[in-house]
């Protein structure tokens, strides 16, 4: 007999007590949870900015007209030059200037090389303060938001749900999927926490809102 | 660069480090340490605080308690069913799916998988379960290196150590001591220290950070182990802090996951009472800074072959109890270890286990056999405390009560002769049993108590009782029982 049959032939022996009739729907599961923690009426783009913060990472709100000097800004005041760009990010919002564009494709040193990403996000996930990144347009892949030391994330207000179940319900789960919640961080000398361990040590998040345009 | 434990023995399965002492004796030595209490007092009482404050956050926390544990109760009962619905899932979406009955088997499979890719070296994501089955000593004696990439268990490998903590496994250490280790170790494993290295933790993290950088950029081949696996689509949840996950996740060429059986959840959107629940359980924090999801491989975008290893290793034993196997539902937070009054005194090297502290209670004595881990089962206070830190809502008092009985029950059927124990217990029985007998022990137990006490107190108890007063004061019996009062004073009033 191979392991396989061997284990499952174990567990159906295991739960001889479980009547032979029962499907796994017959366990119930209350589900008196709320959908969302936030308050009814509640600002969710400011309680997600708010709740980012929170952890250490800078945010700005501003509308379409303003995202390019914001961008400009964010860059200028952490000195950062080379960047990566992921495919299917809207070029016409890059500010001009000294910064220098990589696009794929980039090997790992390359990445390396780098000062830093930027990026869009798939959804934002407004209690938590968390960022959902599934390697869609302008996200590019997973390495690009990792191994560079900064993150620029632009994620547009109508992508920012209120909470986890919102998030999960519009997430698709066949791509890889990446939660960011602040910059990389450890408890674990004494359980004081520092921020910048492996990942990237700098987040910076810019709120698009009214949302940009969806892209062809 | 030899671990201090060995790889465990063919038809073993680990869990427990072979040739530590018991709880008892164990414990004494961990309460004469003043450093390791002190550390301990303090990272407890921080993490608790910083709990209670985020769950009390949401009003609905016992919803999603009460959620989470029926979601558990619901795989635990149909676990074949769920299981057989992952490996499809995984397998359709370009992963290969393996199983391992115990820990050898879980061993011998993955060091053949790291040896067909040619490796000599693997970069680990921090994993309970490859810490269970002694992975990298097993690796090691194979002649492959595994780097361990968690701050802490860096901390623990680099000084040829144990961890403490499900969460936090180096937290006996502190950062003097960490300080010291980096400076002496480091070069030995890969980047050394910085010159004049402080203790400043944020010094210390960024320490830790270029002596992995490398490893990470160049590593070819990841382990890790899973929070949860979704039944229905074959994602696997890893959950993280430090970025070292995303690292060993997303840029070796292959990965392999081993996981226990138990953490497969059926659905997608069950995510979402576990990610509301184990950050807030765990580090006291809204979300983990890090969470990656994925399934199977994907083109142009990390390994290119995943391989999920499916672990038995005891618990479809834990499953065939009744009352035991809801200990299954753990999702290694460690909310009842920083709660514990038994926990925050000892640490965790006295449990002698990979999983200490209350959930290690129920749960290693269950993975290996109640003759294995005898003493763990009698290793708390039964206050409570833990139950009501638990997020899937293990009932761990009353797990460990269950497991008390088998205790006794392992030692009857294996000695011969009845213990004093058992002797005693039987001779109290009958006691108890017959109301002229149970009158004239009072009556004894009265006078022979009150001679020997002091202010009220009997310090020592005699002869075989002492063990049992070492550690306690018994208060004298009162000069006579209830019913000889009730006899005296209240019989004629009806």
């Amino acid at each position: 007999m191979n392991s396989r049959d061997a284990i499952l032939g174990r567990i159906r022996t295991a739960l001889a007590d479980v009547p032979a009739g029962e499907q796994p729907h017959d366990v119930p599961v209350p589900r008196h949870y709320r959908r969302s923690h936030a308050e009814p009426g509640e600002d969710t783009v400011a309680l997600f900015a708010e709740r980012v913060a929170d952890y250490r990472a800078t945010v700005t709100r501003t509308d379409r007209a303003g995202l390019s000097a914001a961008i400009a800004a964010a860059l200028t005041l952490r000195g950062v030059e080379q960047l990566a760009l992921p495919g299917g990010f809207p070029v016409e919002l890059l500010p001009a200037g000294r910064w220098q564009w990589h696009t794929e494709p980039l090997d790992i040193p390359g990445l390396d090389a780098l000062d830093g990403a930027l990026t869009l996000a798939a959804a934002g996930i407004a209690v938590t303060g968390t960022l959902v990144l599934d390697t869609g347009p302008g996200q590019g892949r997973r390495a690009l938001t990792l191994v560079p030391d900064y993150h620029l994330c632009v994620v547009r207000a109508d992508r920012i749900a209120a909470d986890v179940p919102e998030a999960l319900a519009r997430l698709d789960p066949t791509l890889p999927l990446t939660f960011v919640s602040g910059p990389s961080a450890t408890s674990d000398i004494e359980l004081d926490r520092v921020e910048g361990v492996h990942g990237p040590r700098t987040l910076d998040v810019i709120i698009v809102d009214p949302a940009l345009p969806e892209q062809p | 660069m030899t671990a201090r434990d060995p790889a465990p023995a063919p038809g073993s399965r680990g869990v427990v480090w072979l040739g530590a002492p018991s709880f008892p004796d164990a414990a004494r030595i961990a309460l004469g340490d003043t450093r390791l209490r002190a550390n301990l007092k303090r990272a407890t009482a921080t993490i608790r605080d910083k709990r209670v404050a985020v769950a009390s956050e949401l009003d609905d926390w016992e919803d999603l308690r009460d959620a989470a544990a029926a979601i558990k109760n619901r795989t635990a009962r149909h676990l074949d069913h769920y299981l057989v619905r992952l490996e499809e899932s995984v397998t359709a979406a370009g992963g290969t799916v393996h199983w391992a009955c115990d820990a050898a088997e879980a061993n011998r499979i993955v060091t053949a998988l790291v040896q067909a890719t040619g490796e000599r070296e693997v970069v680990k994501v921090k994993s309970m379960a490859t810490q269970e089955i002694g992975l990298n000593e097993h690796l090691a004696d194979a002649g492959i290196t595994a780097y361990e990439t968690d701050l802490a268990e860096l901390i623990v490998q680099l000084g040829d150590d144990r961890p403490s903590h499900i969460l936090v496994p180096a937290i006996h250490k502190n950062r003097t001591e960490i300080r010291d280790l980096f400076t002496a170790e480091m070069g030995r494993w890969g980047q050394p220290a910085p010159e004049n290295l402080g203790d400043d933790p944020r010094e210390l993290a960024e320490a830790a950070r270029r002596h992995l950088r490398e490893k990470f950029l160049t590593a070819k081949v990841a382990v890790s182990g899973a929070n949860f696996a979704v039944a229905d689509t074959g994602t696997v949840v890893v959950v993280e802090s430090e970025g070292n996950g995303r690292m060993c996740l997303t840029l070796p060429e292959t990965l392999i996951t081993v996981m226990g059986i138990e953490k497969v959840i059926p659905t997608w959107s069950d995510l979402e009472v576990f990610l509301q629940l184990l950050p807030r359980s765990s580090t006291g924090e809204r979300m983990n800074p890090y969470t990656s999801t994925w399934t199977g491989t994907t083109d142009g975008d990390g390994p290119t072959e995943f391989h999920l290893v499916l672990l038995d290793n005891g618990r479809t034993d834990t499953l065939a109890d009744e009352v035991g196997r809801q200990a299954l539902a753990c999702i290694r937070c460690s909310a009842c270890l920083n709660v514990c009054p038994v926990f925050e005194r000892t640490g965790g090297h006295a449990y002698g286990s990979v999983y200490p502290g209350p959930i290690g209670a129920v749960l290693t004595p269950q993975l290996v056999g109640i003759e294995q881990a005898a003493s763990l089962p009698f290793a708390s206070t039964l206050c409570g405390a833990c139950y009501d830190a638990c997020p899937v809502k293990i009932n761990i008092p009353e797990v460990l009560a269950h497991l008390r009985a088998e205790a006794v029950e392992a030692k009857r059927t294996a000695n011969r002769l009845p213990t004093a124990e058992a002797v005693a217990m039987k001779a109290a029985g009958k006691v108890l049993d017959s109301p002229r007998l149970l009158a004239a022990a009072q009556k004894a137990a009265a006078l022979g108590g009150r001679a020997v006490a002091r202010d009220g107190r009997i310090g020592r108890l005699p002869g075989p009782l002492r063990g049992w007063s070492d550690t306690r004061d018994t208060p004298a019996p009162p000069v006579e029982s209830f019913r000889t009062w009730w006899r005296k004073n209240k019989e004629g009033e009806r």
